[in-house]
């Protein structure tokens, strides 16, 4: 398992290393993300302004120098100042950290509890009643914008009905996270049930089930034991895979939900045009995506003989 | 004649697709005496497998039981309720399939998947019946099996895995073993020690074997009748050695005929191996009359006419042609 | 799923949201940028206003019946640049190998770890507003899916007799990749791109919706449900029907991806007993 492990850290290295040379080329060296254009109410900068902050932030430096200075600084967990507050990036994210992770968390683990049950129960009776209205959900699910549907719940149930609150994090009590949750968390609800219906028919049909079954073991436990253990390992694979599109969506739901969390400070940054601070959110976003690959990849070693004793 | 372990009388076996429903498998009927060894022969999509799968009481949707009656020890088991027929499975009657690889469970240990059968059938604990796995796995002859039971399937070779499967199928000692072409993906040269081994065990625990397969040779070999099938419907079924002496379906001969001979050549000269010309027909459009007429050097009208019945043979075999012989 | 419904009811739905961007200008009762009055604003549907009027007091039937056009056309033409991106790549990748094969699969590798609609932010934040840019951004999101379907391909294909046979005779490279290989990827390609297409309808949508993809007064599906949200207290009805426009195209698009996909790539096909 270590060794899946050390493996596993040592392929990350160099795609996070590409992370921040990407991030790094796209925001400083691309002319037209910063100063050339002013700032976003079209109001230009004094040339003597603009003048001081390049000479400030070092950009009239060879490029090696700037990236290896971002590199360092990147390193030590220095993300810079953010051009809007002058606060250090990494406080602006470090407050925002915790209602992102709630979120995401809301999200997954509704989209985990409702849609892998779902897919399991149709995939058990293939062609039934509970396997095509799921099924339509699910494609539904999939097809539909999912701050639409959080717009059109925040009006159901917030403002007509009144039963939750509609926007804002509140006192970070449970009742807030419930509408955002649901919303982002409907699109991998859907995409779950389908993916867990496909992996339990194929292992259902599989030749080890026919084994099992031949030995004389009860229905029952042939589904839990062995069909549910070989079917979790591509439900996993999908639920690590989800988190990446779960942490696009965010930026949109969190906006439409006045959520504070990175994904609206993100998009707050691009509008303000706050290098630092869109550089350093789109850095730890993707630090979390792979974190949480990372952690995949060790469940599924952990569950599959064949990964750990390749 | 002791009464017979196994006696399947007109099995039919039903198909639907598409709305309609066909006969996969009819009218055949065989026995198996206890400790016997019969073949079962045929190419593929004749209906050997899923007639082996009738007996177990495993076949599913959009196949089922059409008709017919399969006895046990003289009580029907073809009506019995799912729970019961359940408890018959590896206990009484146990099965051994062709893929080897794919028929064990890559998430269990081999040595689990053994076990697993003592604590289902005899109430053991799992060390115990763990204990049992080793002796199992010594059993069939695999080395170190103190070592080997806490392998996983992926890290064994396919001759070993068929090995565990059958210590899997035999572990509870049951009164018939169904072979389901259990060589076929092995190498020629493990396919034998699988073939001795089977043969051993059985004979060893009293074990009937009911031995499918599309090689004749092997099961002429290895068992004492054989049962030849053809479209869904056993055309010939004789003792081994009669069999290959004095075949009497067309279908049977063509068999024989297209089997390689050692030493053909001297005898004969260079020849083209012989084959059967045409294929098995799909089971949604069998033909009319005697199923393998499009493909009978004797063919006659009353064979497009009339599905022949089956004729008795010597030694409780039979034949179903008009023109055998 | 029931086989071909997929097909003909995901078929029925794009080919909806197709005519009404196609006939937009016809079946529109009013303008949709210019045709607003502020006496009309914020009238609930009715038989005047179907789907009733916005703040600007123009009419939401024409608004998301021009926006039909907007929100498709970008959504395709994204949806083309990536797959013609994705294909180059992955077909020259599969084929040539060496160094080249690296860089593309560290590319792969690379636009994998980053969330699409996050890349895309990146980008616009980079490129500023308007059309262009926001094809740029969304049409480099998804490359990745075809590009790993076409190198896949192309590598198992690469030892077949035929391509063998072409190079013997003579064939150059590009000939052989789009004469003899491409046509064999075409079926999966067509299905990832119709899947991908309703992936980039949606993109636009959550992009134009927070503000930097297409701008107001112009009536994308996305900017018109970020106007619904300011109105929600007094104007709730203009949340419903962007919404639905979009839903049912991209629904459309998604069954009619299942339904391609029974047909021509029936390896990846769901069982369905």
């Amino acid at each position: 398992m270590l060794a899946v492990l050390l493996r596993r850290l040592l392929n990350i290295i160099p795609t996070v290393g590409a992370v921040i040379l990407l991030i790094f080329v796209l925001f400083s060296v691309i002319p037209g993300s910063f100063t050339s254009t002013g700032a976003e109410d079209g109001r230009m900068l004094d040339p003597q302004v603009i003048e001081r902050m390049r000479k400030e932030m070092g950009l009239d430096d060879p490029l090696l120098e700037r990236f290896g200075r971002y590199v360092g600084h990147t390193l030590v967990g220095d993300l810079g100042k953010s051009f809007r507050t002058r606060e250090p990036v990494t406080k602006l994210i470090g407050d925002r950290l915790w209602p992102s992770f709630k979120l995401a968390m809301a999200a997954m683990g509704f989209a985990v509890l409702v849609g892998v049950p779902l897919g399991f129960i149709a995939a058990l009776r293939p062609g039934g009643a509970i396997d095509s209205v799921s099924m339509i959900v699910a494609v539904s699910g999939l097809s539909l914008a999912q701050f639409w549907l959080g717009l059109m719940m925040m009006y159901l149930f917030g403002l007509l009905l009144g039963w939750l609150p509609s926007f804002g994090y509140g006192d970070g009590g449970p009742r807030y996270l419930i509408l955002p949750g649901l919303a982002l968390g409907f699109g991998p609800m859907a995409l779950l049930a389908r993916t867990t219906r496909a992996a339990v028919l194929d292992v259902l049909n599989a030749d080890f089930v026919r084994t099992a079954r031949s030995k004389g073991m009860a229905e029952t436990r042939v589904v839990t034991w062995h069909v549910m253990r070989n079917a979790l390992v591509l439900v996993i694979t999908t639920i690590g895979l989800q988190f990446g599109s779960l942490m696009g969506t965010a930026v949109v739901v969190e906006k439409l939900f006045s959520w504070p969390g990175l994904g609206s400070l993100l998009v707050d940054s691009v509008f303000q045009r706050d290098i630092p601070a869109v550089q350093g959110c789109i850095l730890v976003i993707v630090l979390f995506f792979l974190a949480i690959n990372t952690l995949v990849d060790l469940a599924y070693a952990a569950i599959d003989p064949r990964i750990r004793y390749a | 004649m002791s009464a017979p372990l196994l006696d399947v009388e007109n099995l039919s076996i039903a198909l639907s697709q598409g709305g309609k429903s066909y006969k996969a498998v009819e009218d055949v009927s065989f026995s198996i005496a206890p400790g016997e060894t019969l073949g079962l022969v045929g190419e593929s999509g004749c209906g050997k497998s899923i007639t082996a799968l009738a007996v177990m009481g495993l076949l599913r949707r959009p196949l089922g039981l059409g008709g017919g009656r399969i006895t046990l020890d003289g009580s029907d088991i073809h009506n019995l309720p799912p729970a019961k027929l359940r408890q018959l499975r590896g206990k009484r009657i146990a099965m051994i399939f062709q893929e080897p690889m794919t028929a064990l469970n890559p998430l269990s240990t081999v040595g689990r998947q053994i076990a697993e059968m003592f604590v289902l059938h005899t109430g053991a604990s799992w060390s115990e019946a763990t204990d049992r796995a080793v002796d199992a796995l010594r059993q069939v002859q695999v080395p170190s099996p103190e070592r080997r039971v806490k392998d996983f399937p992926h890290q064994l070779s396919g001759g070993m895995r068929q090995r565990v499967m059958i210590a899997i199928a035999l572990a509870c000692s049951p009164d018939l073993l169904i072979a389901d072409e259990p060589t076929t993906a092995l190498d020629v040269t493990v396919q034998a020690e699988i073939v001795d081994l089977m043969q051993e065990l059985c004979a060893a625990k009293g074990t009937a074997i009911l031995m499918i397969s599309h090689d004749l040779g092997l099961v002429a070999n290895m068992c004492r009748r054989v049962a030849v099938m053809y479209a869904g419907r056993i055309v010939e079924q004789q003792a081994a050695a009669e069999i290959f002496e004095r075949p009497q379906h067309p279908y049977t001969i063509g068999l024989i005929a297209s089997l390689p001979r050692l030493g053909a050549r001297v005898v004969h000269g260079r020849q083209r191996l012989q084959e059967i010309s045409g294929v098995v027909p799909a089971i949604t459009a069998f033909p009319a009359g005697c199923r393998f007429r499009p493909r009978c050097q004797r063919a006659t009208d009353i064979c497009q006419s009339n599905d022949p019945s089956p004729t008795p043979l010597p030694e409780s075999g039979l034949v179903r042609c008009h023109h055998h012989g | 799923m029931k086989f071909r419904a997929n097909l003909y009811i995901g078929g029925a739905f794009f080919a909806t949201s197709v005519i009404v961007a196609v006939l937009a200008p016809l079946i529109a009762t009013h303008d949709p940028v210019f045709d607003a009055n502020l006496m009309n604003a914020e009238i609930p549907p009715g038989w005047e206003y179907p789907f009733g009027t916005d703040a600007q007091g123009r009419d939401i039937y024409s608004r998301v019946v021009h926006g039909a056009r907007i929100s498709l056309t970008v959504g395709l033409v994204a949806q083309c640049i990536n797959s013609i991106i994705g294909v180059s790549l992955g077909l020259t990748a599969g084929y040539w190998g060496g160094w080249w094969d690296d860089v593309v699969s560290g590319l792969t590798n690379l636009m994998l770890a980053i969330p699409s609609l996050i890349f895309a932010l990146a980008i616009m934040a980079i490129l500023g507003p308007g059309l262009v840019s926001l094809l740029i951004a969304l049409g480099l999101t998804s490359w990745s899916y075809s590009c790993r379907l076409a190198r896949a391909q192309v590598l198992s294909l690469k030892s077949q007799g035929y391509i063998q046979a072409a190079k013997i005779l003579g064939y150059s490279d590009l000939r052989i990749m789009f004469t003899q290989l491409l046509p064999n990827i075409l079926g999966p390609l067509i299905v990832i791109a119709t899947l991908g297409a309703g992936g980039s309808i949606l993109a636009e949508a959550a992009l134009s919706f927070l503000g930097l993809g297409i701008r107001p007064p112009y009536p994308s599906w996305g900017s018109m449900l970020s106007d619904a949200r300011e109105q929600i207290t007094t104007a709730p009805w203009l949340s419903i029907f962007p919404g639905l426009a979009i839903f049912i195209t991209v629904l459309g698009l998604n069954l009619l991806g299942d339904g391609l996909r029974d047909i021509l790539d029936p390896q990846s096909r769901e069982r369905t007993s």
